[in-house]
This record gives structure tokens, C-alpha cells and sequence, in this order.
């Protein structure tokens, strides 16, 4: 066992030792499953083979820690903020690509070239289709009155959430939002849990009527092998969602090479793989995200969530709204 | 920490050999501080030098509402262990009923279900489209959730009542062999006097029982102090968890520090109750050999009712969690996932080789203890347990410094010999997990042996030195072949606890590497739990292995060995969950 463990050793040495070897290493946050296939890919398009690690949580810190000798070459982080505050740590490196450049819209970008965005999903609100008649709403609305009792949501410290109400805060300011949020409380049918999925199953148990979910679960329920999740995914439908006089709210999951990426060729060649038409298709129809790359059609399923009309706000001022999200979720005693 | 000059009574013949042995268990203390400060240091060293303006923010809104409900989260959690934990013990000691036997066994069971799994478990069971909901709606007629009443297992009490049906054999083991050996003459005594059976149990067994109960109690509400997997899921804000939201949503590690630091507070509490009820039973440790009590027999509706109350906790704690797992692990036979036999193989290999230097770590240390008879030997043993006190991410996060540290260096290293570009050793080969399982794990080792020692004499060692034997002697001829079985039950429950591991194992593997545990974390995070029913229910398997040891040693029937049992446990500042 020992021995294996030192052969380990030896062969790490030996390969991050040539650099040349065509490897590539991974960080992500992201579930290894889901860009598997798209890592396989490329490992099949290029010869460059990929290992992969999935840390969810410290991942950067990792990163930093690990320094200058760091065998992490890509990193690639789900949520806009999280991609933001690698590049403020420092643990990524600006590239000058023109495939990027040219694949990746400016608004889905580092403005220094640090991070680039590979997917965008919209958080939008489901709703029973049997029980509500309306087919648009605004998030401004979810905290009428109106629909007390009748909503649910997973918790306001989730990525996914704080990112919407750093959204709502960039657009209207804490005071108009924290009003929102209060009103959204009020209107809960049960406490802040589960997941994006449990929304979807609670509209189909009749617990609630509306709930907050990234559109792509819709997606993953409706098309994915298990007949309990296919059912959660028919009771609901996905309303046409938007800040009042806005777009609809967007995140991304993106990538950036590492600071000292052993493999930093490979890490580039990798990350064009991924905002490359054959990936963004890939991408589209693996996770029911939308492709970032223009040009790219979105899946079948996902164009039944009409197309996507993003809110204007720049991300990286939603992205510095997230401390604030966080001390308001808190502040109203949200998850409670 | 260890004075540079030798205990008087330690090297009275002072002899070359003997020296050595003295220097290498004096090293191994040292080692272990060193092992378990580490993080500590630098937890202290992140909060010290961070950016703390988000502290304030904190203290004012997330500290009060976290340690509210972490309180109540303990209080509920300690109402419930001692609740089952007693009320078992004293059903299966003083009475006779149907299924007696197996029942004080089946009542250990709950141990080898890890917190986490339980939640995910009794979510799937318990939600408005799990089956018990769905069976209610079938019967009743009901169409919609909102038609009836069915209690939120994601709650407060939802929270209270699984961690209790899974921690309550921590108070169950010591009690039970406290209430079977002994008290027995005391009891008999009462009842000899014609004391009721509810007087007896109200009067004599409960006082006796209270240091026993501290010491179980203690182990569970570090377990549920400890636990972010459950928690989380069941949506109950602990200190833990605001510990992780704050680090992660509001990106202040510094922040979580502190709020790691309070924690840590809490933690110390708890051992120091633990300690001292341990002080408080050494009495019993050293009573004559003891004497089994001589349970009375129980007829007809008092009988089931005993055996009802006996059955419930195994049930709910270990026999639903177990049979669902199986049934959902069976319904997806034919999609075994691929990585399986990997995340075996590395599960194995972490926990074997974490085994291996906890136990060789926790024995040198409880023998420094043993053989210097110095209070700073002492101190040392109690820091290393405290590693197992701090919840699995602080330690890893607290880690992570200090092992890219040693990583660099030797890259750094490696890179001015060969001019080329060196991989990291610690983290790239899995050894940095080896070593945060050995920082969380080894309190059990050397609790487990300290407690092995103490069952031998002292007199013992005295005897060997009178006649010319030098500590390593001493350790090698007359310790080491009657600390077999201490060392043995150690090296299981440190391997169990090992195998179970999630946040650390999570934080540090190398590339490529599944566990168990990840995996059955990455299937829950996808909202799948379902889809790891296998390797939970591997997981599930792996705990029942000290549980089976004790059911032999049960098999045997004599109160002592079960006393046995308890006692092992109670050595060690166990909790066996990630």
C-alpha cells in the first residue's frame, strides 16, 4: 500500500517533471460527472490526457496554498462571484486568446482576461401548471402578498440565491431589497431547504404553488432516468422571469488557468475546447445550460424555457453585491 | 512542552537502551502536539492576521441565532440520547423479557450509521413524495400536500430525533455496563429493602449511572457539535454551519476562524465535563471483580412494552436507514457506478495507512504517559485528543497552511536539485489525507491504549524495574503482549472512523481520487442521493464491523465483557461520524 503510495509519488514527480507529457490538471467545483464527457473530448481530440479533482468547497483556497507549485492548471468555478474572487486572490493568470475573445462575448468575460465564462443559466421561477394561470412574473412580485403561503425556495446562503438578491440589490439598492426580501419571506409555505429539485417536487406535493430554481434542473428532471424526477419536472412550468423593468437574472459557470499552471499550453488549449462549437454543443445539451458562444443553438428542452433575455447589469457589479446579499439574507433572518 | 529534565522515577537505573526509549517516547509527544497545534496555530494565525471587518457583522447577527440553535440543537439531542441511551440500558439490565438478548445488541447497531446518512435517508422517507406521504395520501384520499397535516423532517426537532436515534448508543454502552456490573449489590440491596422497581431505577441506578452518563453524553453532543452533513441538510443552522457560510458566501476565512475559535470553546466544555466525569469513575475501574445484576422477570403486556421500547431505537436508528438503503442500492443493481472499485480501493488505502501511523502515533503517546509519569506527557496526550474534537472542515481548511508549507518546501527543494519542476508530495499522493485523518483520529488511539494501560497495575511496571527491566523492556516483554486486544479495538474503531471521513478527504485528496464518502457526497450534492445507496450502505457495513466484535463479546454473555466494551468506548472521545 505504502508502495503504491510512494509510486504515486514518483510518477507525479516524474509527469508535472515534463511538463511536455500533454496532461492537463483540473480544479473544479463543478460535479466531475457533468463535464466529463467534454473532458473526454478533448482528451480524444488532442491526446492531452485530463485528471480532475472536484472540490467543492475551498478549492481556492487550496489553490493558494499549494502556491507557486501547484499542479492545478484550470480552474474551473460554478458562479460568477466565486470566479471573480479567484482572480482577486490571485491564484489565476490573464490570457491573451483570440479564440476566447471571439467565442466569448465581452459581457461573459474578465475585463483582464482572467476568467471566461463557458456557460450561462438563468434562475428563474417554476410554477404549477396546474395551479397557476400567469406565464410571466417579476421576482419584485414573488413578494406580494398575494402569494402568501404558496412559495418555496432553498436556502438564501445558497450561491444560486444570493446571487439573485445581490442582483436585486445592484438594481434597486439594500434598502428596496431587503423590503423584498422581508415580503418574500412572508410569503414562504416552509423553511428554506433542499435544493432546486426539491422546489420543483414540493410544487408537484402541493406544498407550494412558486418556487426559485436554475432552469436547467427543469431540464435534468425532464430528461434524466428517473421516473420520480420526470414527474417533478412535468408539475411545473417555467414562468418568463425578470426584475420589474429588467432581464432575467443570469450566472455562469467559467474557467480560468491557473497562476502557475505546470501545463499552462494544455490549460489554454483546453479552456478554447470548452467555448469551441463542438464543447458549447456539448455543454448545451449535457446540463441544459445555455451555450455562451454565439451562434450556438440551445437544446431542445431548454428553448421550451423561451429564449434567454439576461438583465443588463454587468456581473461583476452583481458579483460585488454578494457580501451585502449575504449580511441581508442574515439580517432578515431569512433561512429561519 | 516536555521539560528537558527527566522525571525523577522515570530513569532511576538510567541505562543506554533505556535512554533511547525515553527519547523516542518524549519525541512521539512532542510529535504529537506538534501535530495537533498545527492547525491549531494556524486557525488562530488565520483569524489573527485576516481582514476581521465582517466579524462584527457576525457577532451581531449570525453568532447570537447560530449559538441558539446549536444550543437547543445539544439540549434536544442530549434530552433524546439519555432518554434512549438509559431507558434501554435499564430495560435490558433489570429485567427479563422476549427478545432481551438480541435486543441489547441490536440497540449498539444505530453507531454504524453516520450522521449524514440518516438525514438523506429520512428526507427521502418522510418528504411529501416519499413513501410514508405517499402511503397517506393513497389511504386517505388526499390529493395535495396542503390537504393534511404531516410533520417537516427538515427541522429542529426533525434534526433532535435522527441524530439522537443514531448517538443514543454513546450514553446506551457506558450505562448499560454500569447498570449490569456495578451497582448490582447496591440495587439488590434496594430491593431487598422492598423498594419498587421505579424507586430503585429513580433512586439508586440513576445517581450511580450520572458519571456514565456525562461520558456518553459528552461523545454525542461533540458528535452533533461537530456535524455539518446532517445538519445542512436538514436545515438547521448550527455553529458549524455558520462557520462554513461564513467562510464561503462571505469569503472571510478569517471570519469562520473566529467563529471556528468559539466553537472550539464549546468543544474544550465538553472534554472537560468528559474528563471529569472520567476522573469521577475511575473508583469503578478499580472495584473488586464485579458481579452481574440479577434481572427480574417480566410477564405478559409489561413484557412487550420492555421489548417495544428495546426495539424502537435499533429500528429507527439502524434497521430503516439499512433496509432503505439496500432496497434502493438493489433497485439500481445493474447501474453499479463505474468508479466503484476505485473509490474501494482508495477508501482502503487512506484509511489502512491512516491506521497504521494513528495507532503506532496514539501508542507512543499513551506510553510516554505510561513511562515518563510527567504531567507534560500527560498534557500531551489530552491536546492530541483534542483534534477530534473540531469539526471535520476546520480541521481541514485549518490544515491546508500548514501542509503546502511542508509540500513546498520539499517541491522547493526538489526543483534546486533536479532544476525541474516537482509535483507536491503530501497532497499529490494522498498522504496530506492520511495525515488530517491523523489529526482528527488520534485522540481515539491514544485514548484507547491510555486505556488499555490502565488496566494494567502499576505495580506491574514497579516489579519489572526491580528486577533490571528498562522501559523498553518493560514496553516490548510485559506491556506490549497485554495490550494487544487495547491496541486491536483501537486500530477498528480508528479505521471505521477513517473509512466515514468526508470533509478532509474532500479538501486534500490528489486528482482522480473518489472515496466512498465523496462519492456518496457528490451523488447527494447532485440531488441524487439515491444513486450512492451502494457505497452508503458500504459505508454502513464497514461501521458494523466494531459493532460485531461487540456482539461476539456479548455472545459470551459474561456483564464483564460488555463492561469491557463500554469501557473501550468510553476511553476513547469517539464519535465515529464525519
Amino acid at each position: 500500500m505504502f508502495k503504491s503510495i510512494m509510486g504515486g509519488a514518483v510518477a507525479l514527480c516524474a509527469l508535472s517533471a515534463t511538463a511536455g507529457a500533454a496532461e492537463v490538471n483540473v480544479y473544479t467545483s463543478r460535479e466531475a460527472d457533468l463535464i466529463k464527457p467534454v473532458l473526454e473530448a478533448f482528451t480524444k481530440a488532442t491526446g492531452t490526457k485530463v485528471n480532475t479533482v472536484f472540490v467543492r468547497d475551498g478549492l481556492e483556497e487550496r489553490v493558494k496554498a499549494e502556491g507557486a507549485n501547484s499542479p492545478a492548471d484550470l480552474i474551473i468555478l460554478v458562479d460568477v462571484a466565486r470566479l471573480v474572487k479567484a482572480a482577486e486572490m490571485g491564484i489565476t493568470q490573464p490570457v491573451d486568446s483570440a479564440a476566447l475573445k471571439s467565442a466569448v462575448p465581452e459581457a461573459l468575460r474578465d475585463a483582464k482576461d482572467n476568467w471566461f465564462a463557458t456557460t450561462l443559466r438563468s434562475r428563474v421561477v417554476y410554477a404549477s401548471k396546474e395551479r397557476v394561470k400567469q406565464d410571466a412574473i417579476t421576482y419584485d412580485d414573488l413578494a406580494d402578498p398575494k402569494w402568501k403561503g404558496r412559495v418555496c425556495i432553498r436556502s438564501g446562503q445558497h450561491p444560486y440565491n444570493q446571487s439573485l438578491i445581490a442582483g436585486f440589490i445592484a438594481k434597486n439598492g439594500e434598502a428596496k431589497a431587503e423590503a423584498w426580501l422581508k415580503g418574500l419571506k412572508a410569503n414562504l409555505a416552509k423553511k428554506p431547504s433542499g435544493g432546486d429539485r426539491d422546489v420543483a417536487k414540493d410544487i408537484l406535493a402541493g406544498v407550494c404553488d412558486l418556487g426559485l430554481g436554475n432552469t436547467y434542473y427543469v431540464g435534468l428532471m425532464l430528461n434524466g432516468t428517473d421516473e420520480a424526477q420526470k414527474q417533478w419536472g412535468q408539475a411545473v412550468k417555467v414562468l418568463d422571469s425578470s426584475f420589474a423593468g429588467g432581464g432575467t437574472h443570469v450566472n455562469i459557470s467559467g474557467a480560468a488557468v491557473a497562476k502557475s499552471a505546470p501545463n499552462k499550453a494544455e490549460a489554454l488549449k483546453l479552456l478554447e475546447f470548452m467555448v469551441g462549437e463542438t464543447a458549447q454543443n456539448m455543454l448545451a445539451d449535457l446540463n441544459y445550460e445555455y451555450p455562451v458562444r454565439p451562434g450556438i443553438a440551445a437544446n431542445a428542452t431548454t428553448k421550451l424555457f423561451g429564449p434567454i433575455k439576461a438583465d443588463v447589469t454587468p456581473l461583476g457589479a452583481v458579483a460585488a453585491k454578494r457580501d451585502a446579499a449575504s449580511v441581508l439574507v442574515d439580517k432578515v433572518d431569512f433561512d429561519r | 512542552m516536555i521539560p528537558a529534565r527527566f522525571p525523577p522515577g522515570a530513569i532511576a537505573t538510567a541505562t543506554a537502551r533505556r535512554s533511547r526509549t525515553v527519547v523516542a517516547l518524549r519525541a512521539a509527544a512532542v510529535f504529537g502536539v506538534m501535530l495537533i497545534g498545527a492547525p491549531l496555530l494556524s486557525l488562530l494565525w488565520i483569524a489573527v492576521t485576516g481582514d476581521l471587518t465582517p466579524v462584527r457583522h457576525i457577532f451581531s447577527v449570525v453568532l447570537p441565532a447560530a449559538v441558539a440553535d446549536t444550543a437547543l440543537l445539544l439540549a434536544g439531542v442530549g434530552v433524546v440520547t439519555v432518554l434512549l441511551g438509559v431507558g434501554s440500558a435499564w430495560l435490558v439490565t433489570a429485567f427479563r423479557f422476549p427478545g432481551r438478548s438480541l435486543l441489547s445488541v441490536a440497540l449498539v447497531l444505530p453507531l454504524a450509521v453516520p450522521t449524514y446518512i440518516i438525514a438523506y435517508v429520512y428526507v427521502e422517507i418522510l418528504e411529501p413524495l416519499g413513501p410514508v406521504q405517499g402511503a397517506i395520501r393513497a389511504l386517505f384520499g388526499f390529493r395535495s400536500r396542503a390537504d393534511y397535516w404531516f410533520p417537516e423532517i427538515r427541522s429542529m426537532p426533525g434534526a433532535i430525533l435522527l441524530l439522537g436515534c443514531v448517538l443514543y448508543p454513546y450514553v446506551y454502552l457506558p450505562v448499560r455496563a454500569l447498570f449490569s456490573v456495578q451497582c448490582a449489590s447496591l440495587i439488590e440491596a434496594g430491593r431487598t429493602l422492598g423498594a419498587s422497581p421505579a424507586s430503585v431505577f429513580r433512586r439508586i441506578a440513576l445517581p450511580l449511572a450520572r458519571p456514565a452518563v456525562a461520558l456518553g453524553l459528552s461523545l454525542a453532543l461533540l458528535e452533533t457539535l461537530n456535524d455539518i452533513g446532517a445538519t445542512d441538510h436538514l436545515g438547521v443552522r448550527t455553529l458549524t454551519v455558520a462557520v462554513y457560510t461564513t467562510w464561503l458566501n462571505r469569503g472571510s476565512l478569517p471570519g469562520a476562524s473566529v467563529l471556528a475559535l468559539v466553537l472550539l470553546t464549546a468543544v474544550t466544555l465538553l472534554i472537560l465535563i468528559e474528563m471529569r466525569s472520567r476522573g469521577a469513575r475511575s473508583f469503578a475501574l478499580s472495584a473488586k471483580k464485579p458481579r452481574p445484576q440479577e434481572p427480574v422477570a417480566l410477564e405478559g403486556p409489561k413484557a412487550l412494552l420492555a421489548a417495544l421500547a428495546c426495539a424502537l431505537p435499533p429500528i429507527a436508528g439502524f434497521l430503516v436507514p439499512a433496509v432503505f438503503l439496500a432496497t434502493e442500492a438493489a433497485r439500481r443493481g445493474t447501474r453499479i457506478d463505474p468508479g466503484l472499485p476505485g473509490q474501494i480501493g482508495a477508501t482502503l488505502t487512506f484509511a489502512l495507512t491512516a491506521t497504521v501511523l494513528i495507532v503506532i502515533i496514539g501508542a507512543s503517546i499513551a506510553a510516554a504517559v505510561r513511562i515518563l509519569r510527567h504531567p507534560a506527557a500527560l498534557w500531551s496526550a489530552r491536546i492530541a485528543g483534542l483534534g477530534y474534537a473540531l469539526p471535520g472542515t476546520v480541521v481541514a481548511v485549518a490544515l491546508l497552511a500548514p501542509i503546502a508549507a511542508i509540500d513546498n518546501l520539499l517541491a522547493d527543494l526538489q526543483n534546486a536539485i533536479t532544476g525541474g519542476r516537482a509535483g507536491l508530495l503530501l497532497t499529490g499522493t494522498g498522504l496530506a489525507v492520511v495525515i488530517a485523518y491523523a489529526v482528527r483520529f488520534s485522540g481515539i488511539a491514544v485514548g484507547g491504549v491510555e486505556n488499555g494501560f490502565a488496566r494494567l497495575s502499576p505495580h506491574v511496571d514497579d516489579a519489572a524495574r526491580t528486577l533490571g527491566h528498562g522501559p523498553g523492556k518493560l514496553l516490548r516483554d510485559i506491556h506490549w503482549p497485554l495490550l494487544r486486544p487495547a491496541l486491536a479495538s483501537s486500530a477498528l474503531l480508528v479505521f471505521v472512523d477513517a473509512m466515514k471521513e468526508l470533509p478532509a478527504t474532500l479538501l486534500l485528496r490528489p486528482l482522480n481520487v473518489e472515496t466512498l464518502a465523496t462519492a456518496v457526497y457528490a451523488h447527494a450534492g447532485r440531488g441524487v442521493f439515491e444513486d450512492g445507496a451502494l457505497a452508503s450502505l458500504l459505508i454502513v457495513a464497514a461501521g458494523l464491523a466494531p459493532v460485531v466484535l461487540l456482539m461476539r463479546a456479548s455472545g459470551e454473555t459474561t456483564a464483564e465483557l460488555s463492561a469491557d466494551a463500554a469501557a473501550r468506548n468510553e476511553a476513547e472521545p469517539t464519535p465515529a461520524r464525519s
